[in-house]
């Protein structure tokens, strides 16, 4: 296999789809105009803007187009749900969310925890599974918003979506859900769901990055985050990423069309990818939830050796992967939500994760079938913990450090 | 003066050729037989940990022979592989003036978040010879939040410094600790633990103190520069640093009153210091015994600093070094 073509990082971002770029690239030549202008430079852009709005709204399931705003990624969709509903309810000083959400939810979250908010920071299980117990123990009226995600971008572990937002909307609490790894995974609708508000992101299913979508449920009280034009009805003001939006909406499209088929194929190459690396390399185990997942992810941990020094050999075999989430890469801490998980350190380290997408191939599988054993095997030859007697922490007393 | 190396980019890809070399190719990796000196550091829970092999000459003090384990990322694991290559054959006492930035240079650099490694390095030298001599080091592994990866400083050390030194500003901490001085990442969460202990302690953050932050270029700057630039300024800087009006000698006798003062302190607990240069605002002195290398090493050099600062009436900056290796700058 060629230099780099083993692209398993689907989780961080995906390939733009060929389809989606042939809709979009019209947009940066011919049709070039602001779509608010009456003109007839800038209509047929409106008209297309429409149309992606149109083919957003039929993907998540949302009843009006109106309640598709676009913004420029997720993260900044999740910090207009959130500070919205802070604002929307000056009374209400709590927010529940938990402790293995995206840096977008967390870092915000500790932000306003700095501003005298409370907040619930509700924990995981071994596998990855929420505290369902917890969670409804700090939910109640003084909460002004749950945030909390449906799929694990490290693990893919799915939480309980629909029951957590049916037992925050008993209460009146408004519900935003974090949707960036499940959409195009599992089927996302809101019609079935009672989110308030829900974020998605294009580039993790085949559009470019820089445009995301947050669902605002009509009714919902709202105060925009950034102010200025009356773009999006004027609850997120600044001109619009054109292409970006007219390709999210054609990414839409497409995984609509064939998310079942699509998923079908993926989740039987990732049950190979991984069923072969635990076959093959001794002390590896699967961080997780093996039911409750989405079916592209496997997050695997390889004991004794350290995320960075495999990631760095895989990628000079031309396979891309992950160790913990992207957005951390280069810490010297294991993930947040490894360490959430109680996996111990020996192994938390090595995690590393593969996430396929429609343009992954049983060749790419194969291929980290064979490279991978003999890497964990060589940097296991260089670790001083593998080769102690026991094979643990115990007989490494550092002097110090 | 020796320019310090440290790659500015970031991306964790970003590695020299030698680098990557020294990864992808580790020489002496291996535990050496018949070793007679070990030194052990790091841990699993901080994600690197080395373990240094050492076959020393006893007649000579030459090291022979010198292998490393290592449990790291590639920059940890290519540090050890340069370590080894750059003690074999030195001598005990030649071997024991290695700083990390002679590691980190031989590598033609590591990006600022992975100096760390090569102060991992450094450290399991230091061990090894102190194993090799007999002594005994004593455990300082942190537990809080860590805070600057850059040089692995945690809250604890942290929350430590601050209090023994009623400390108030970002700037401060950053002297004291070097904590932030790297990528500058952290700032904002040193000023969030920063007020964290101010809080507990009923005290607010400061910002009226000018940050003194020690920078390459703040470092390099002579001192006729700064006293030129000090005496044209005449607007709202609080600065309270004036131009020495000592001579060389005097600015000497000064210095060494300041470690005389010091150093018993600094005895009790196993090391010692002492004056080796001094070149316009920048004063070197020579670390030995328990304090070469110790982790908290950093947090002593700032004490002289501050100290020396207020005997001398101006602004200097104490720098670690080896007898053998005078004016190579310490670590960035």
């Amino acid at each position: 296999m060629n230099k780099m073509t083993c692209y398993l990082d689907n989780n961080a971002t995906t390939q733009v789809d060929p389809k989606v770029i042939e809709t979009m690239l019209p947009y940066l030549t011919d049709y070039y105009g602001n779509p608010s202008s009456i003109h007839s430079f800038g209509q047929p852009v409106g008209k297309a803007l429409a149309h992606a709005r149109e083919q957003v709204k039929n993907f998540i399931g949302a009843e009006h187009g109106s309640e598709v705003i676009f913004t420029s990624c997720a993260t900044e969709a999740t910090a207009t749900a959130i500070l919205s509903a802070v604002e929307s309810f000056p009374d209400k000083k709590q927010i529940i969310t938990s402790v293995v959400e995206h840096p977008a939810t967390i870092e915000l979250c500790k932000m306003l925890e700095r501003k005298g908010y409370t907040i619930h920071w509700i924990g995981v299980d071994a596998q990855g599974r929420l505290d369902v117990e917890a969670y409804k123990q700090a939910l109640s009226r003084d909460v002004a918003v749950v945030s909390l995600m449906w799929a694990n971008n490290e693990t893919g572990t799915l939480f309980p979506i629909q029951k957590l937002a049916m037992q925050a909307k008993q209460l009146g609490v408004l519900f935003h859900c974090d949707a960036v790894q499940a959409a195009g995974k599992i089927p996302v609708n809101v019609d079935f769901i009672d989110v308030d508000m829900l974020s998605i992101s294009g580039h993790k299913f085949h559009a470019p990055k820089g445009v995301g979508v947050l669902y605002l449920r009509r009714g919902t009280k709202f105060r925009p985050m950034i102010r200025g034009g009356h773009q999006e009805r004027g609850r997120r003001a600044g001109t619009e990423n054109v292409t970006g939006i007219i390709a999210l909406g054609k990414a839409c499209e497409l995984a609509a069309q064939s998310i079942f088929e699509d998923t079908a194929r993926i989740e039987l190459m990732r049950s190979r990818l991984e069923q072969g690396l635990r076959a093959r390399i001794p002390n590896s185990f699967v961080t997780g939830d093996s039911k409750n997942r989405v079916p592209n992810t496997t997050n695997i941990a390889f004991e004794f050796v350290e995320g960075e020094a495999i990631l760095l050999m895989l990628n000079q075999a031309g396979i891309a992967a992950s160790s913990g989430s992207a957005c951390t890469s280069g810490a010297l801490e294991p993930s947040h939500v490894m360490k959430a998980m109680g996996i111990p350190y020996t192994a938390a380290h090595g995690a590393i994760r593969f996430s396929l997408s429609r343009f992954t191939t049983e060749d790419m599988i194969d291929h980290v079938l064979v490279t991978l054993p003999p890497i964990i095997e060589k940097l296991r030859a260089l670790s001083p913990y593998w080769n102690s007697d026991e094979r643990s922490a115990n007989n490494f007393i550092p002097m110090f450090g | 003066m020796q320019q310090t190396t440290v790659r500015l980019e970031t991306s964790m890809w970003d590695y020299s050729e030698k680098v990557k070399d020294h990864f992808f190719s580790p020489r002496n990796a291996k535990a050496v037989e018949n070793a007679n000196a070990t030194g052990d550091v790091g841990s699993l829970s901080c994600g690197d940990a080395l373990r240094l092999t050492l076959k020393i000459n006893e007649q000579t003090d030459v090291i022979e022979d010198a292998g490393f384990q290592t449990f790291g990322c590639g920059s940890a694991i290519a540090s050890s592989s340069a370590l080894t290559e750059i003690i074999i054959g030195k001598t005990v006492t030649q071997a024991g003036a290695v700083t990390n930035q002679q590691i980190a240079d031989y590598l033609d650099g590591l990006p600022p978040e992975k100096m760390h490694c090569s102060v991992m390095g450094m450290e399991a030298l230091q061990a090894a010879i102190a194993d090799y001599k007999g002594e005994k080091r004593a455990e300082d592994h942190e537990e809080g939040e860590l805070i600057c990866r850059c040089y692995a400083i945690d809250s604890e050390l942290i929350k430590r410094v601050v209090l023994q030194n009623n400390l108030t500003t970002l700037g401060d901490v950053i002297r004291y600790t070097k904590a932030g001085g790297a990528c500058g990442a952290c700032h904002e969460k040193i000023e969030w633990a920063l007020e964290d202990i101010l809080k507990a302690e009923g005290k607010t953050l400061g910002s009226a103190v000018p940050a003194h932050l020690p920078l390459t270029a703040e470092r390099t700057k002579p001192s006729s520069i700064i006293a030129s630039s000090q005496a044209n300024d005449t607007g709202g800087k609080t600065n309270t640093t004036k131009h020495s009006i000592l001579t060389t000698v005097q600015r000497i006798q000064k210095i060494e009153e300041v470690l005389d003062s010091i150093r018993p302190g600094i005895q009790a607990d196993g090391g010692d210091i002492q004056l080796n240069d001094v070149e316009d605002d920048m004063v070197f002195v020579e670390m030995t015994g328990a304090c070469s290398g110790c982790g908290l090493a950093g947090t002593t050099l700032a004490m002289v600093e501050e100290q020396i600062t207020a005997a001398l009436g101006e602004e200097v900056t104490v720098y670690p070094v080896a007898a053998s290796s005078a004016k190579v700058g310490g670590m960035a």
